[in-house]
């Protein structure tokens, strides 16, 4: 279980628990956080669940696959702390996390 | 006018199956798609990717499952209209007018909407700006090329279309590319070859680089684009490309007045119809409580709303349920020679 902080456009910050395993991403959908489209379902396959991760946690997070960084050429805005959700699994490493999504996905 | 009991939006696993559920029926259907091709997300996102919860086909790619879809239809000769995208939707007393993009026009009895997560459409630049020069000088895809000639270009992307339209155009063009990192995503053999035209100087290359501003009355005249430590560079351009894949939009569907939860349509579990009489939903751009975005669910939900299609098809005539194992009726429209 790690403690998620998804900060919305609004700058509303959203707290929830998400178990370990699930991905940052599938915390957001199953919270109804908005923001977070997730068209693909998880499956690198578009870069709708794209975030914009706290800086003090980017080395803390798996590397990106390649494929991912591709997607991320895609997404709307990328920036150097960007990362699809999708691909960040929850560990109790990650308790406290801290992401802000974007204006928009599309 | 083309006049048939159903139209099947989307060209995808679950649309195409749905085709087979009505040629079963004894139902006529055509199918309207946006992409060139059929196949949907299967073959647009993940041709190759295995699939492996497919019943009683433990592993496929998405284009196996496609072709071997496309078989299982052939008794049926279901027409594609294949680049095309519904645009119009009008009621006729009983039946349903259809326009498309490409201006072919249907006559229906009912529609099933398998759109997925929408058509893919090219994705844009961020900039508000930049939408008045869309069509003039900011263009996403290319039709006619000559208009390049002699031209300054300005490039954005890293994958195989900025890469190939790059070196295409940098033999009659000034070309300039910009992506947003260093690696690229397309092909390793166009990824060394612009690299060594911007070596001879007939590409100027700029990674690191993202869109900052574009300025200009009428047309384009020049860009100024930003490196991730903050500096920029501003340069004139004639035309400016912008190539960042695809994207997924329900577009018209959406003024339909269809019930939309989330960008999906909500519809009953019973025969898949919408809130509007003689439209269905099915596949991942429907929703109902329970709803799985599975392959599986799609056919399901098809068989159901083809037998829900019946009735507008053939308001005096009553379904039977019939297996095709037995069936004589679903086996001559099979073509199934005993």
């Amino acid at each position: 279980m790690a403690k998620i902080n998804y900060i919305t456009h609004d700058n509303q910050t959203h707290t929830i628990d998400v178990q370990n395993g699930l991905t940052v991403m599938e915390g957001a959908v199953q919270n109804d956080i908005p923001g977070i489209d997730a068209d693909c379902g998880g499956g690198m396959a578009c870069a709708t669940c794209h975030v914009y991760v706290n800086e003090e946690w980017l080395d803390k997070l798996p590397t990106k696959e390649d494929g991912e960084e591709d997607m991320l050429d895609m997404a709307f805005e990328p920036k150097q702390n960007s990362r699809l959700s999708c691909q960040l699994t929850i560990s109790d490493e990650l308790d406290g996390l801290v992401v802000n999504i974007p204006s928009k996905q599309v | 006018m083309i006049k048939k009991d159903v139209l099947i939006i989307g060209a995808g696993p679950t649309g195409i199956f749905c085709a087979h559920q009505l040629g079963i029926i004894g139902l006529s259907c055509e199918i309207v798609d946006n992409l060139d091709k059929a196949g949907g997300q299967c073959i647009e996102l993940y041709p190759d990717k295995p699939i492996y919860d497919i019943p009683a086909v433990p592993e496929c790619t998405g284009e196996e499952l496609t072709t071997n879809l496309l078989q299982q239809i052939k008794p049926f000769n279901v027409k594609f209209h294949l680049n095309e995208r519904v645009e119009e939707l009008k009621k006729v007393e009983t039946r349903w007018h259809v326009k498309t993009s490409g201006k072919q026009e249907f006559d229906v009895a009912s529609i099933v909407i398998a759109g997925g997560v929408g058509s893919f459409e090219p994705r844009k630049f961020p900039l508000k700006e930049c939408e008045k020069f869309e069509g003039s000088s900011i263009f996403y895809s290319i039709k006619d090329k000559t208009v390049f000639k002699d031209k300054t270009i300005s490039i954005f992307g890293g994958g195989d279309s900025a890469l190939d339209w790059a070196i295409e155009l940098s033999k009659t063009s000034k070309v300039n590319l910009i992506h947003r990192r260093e690696g690229f995503s397309g092909a390793e053999s166009s990824v060394q070859k612009v690299k060594q035209l911007n070596d001879q100087g007939k590409i100027n290359l700029y990674t690191k680089y993202q869109i900052d501003s574009v300025a200009g009355e009428n047309n384009i005249q020049s860009v100024k684009i930003k490196h991730d430590d903050g500096e920029t560079k501003e340069f004139n351009t004639d035309y400016v490309l912008g190539f960042f894949g695809l994207i997924m939009q329900l577009g018209p569907i959406l003024e339909w007045g269809l019930n939309i939860n989330k960008k999906a349509i909500e519809v009953n579990t019973e025969n898949f119809e919408t809130n509007i009489d003689g439209i269905f939903a099915i596949g991942d751009i429907c929703t109902y409580p329970g709803k799985l975005k599975l392959i599986l669910s799609g056919f399901h939900e098809g068989a159901l709303a083809a037998r829900g299609c019946f009735k507008y098809a053939k308001p005096d005539e009553k379904l039977r349920f019939e297996f095709t194992t037995t069936s004589k009726a679903a086996q001559e429209r099979l073509g199934v020679k005993k």
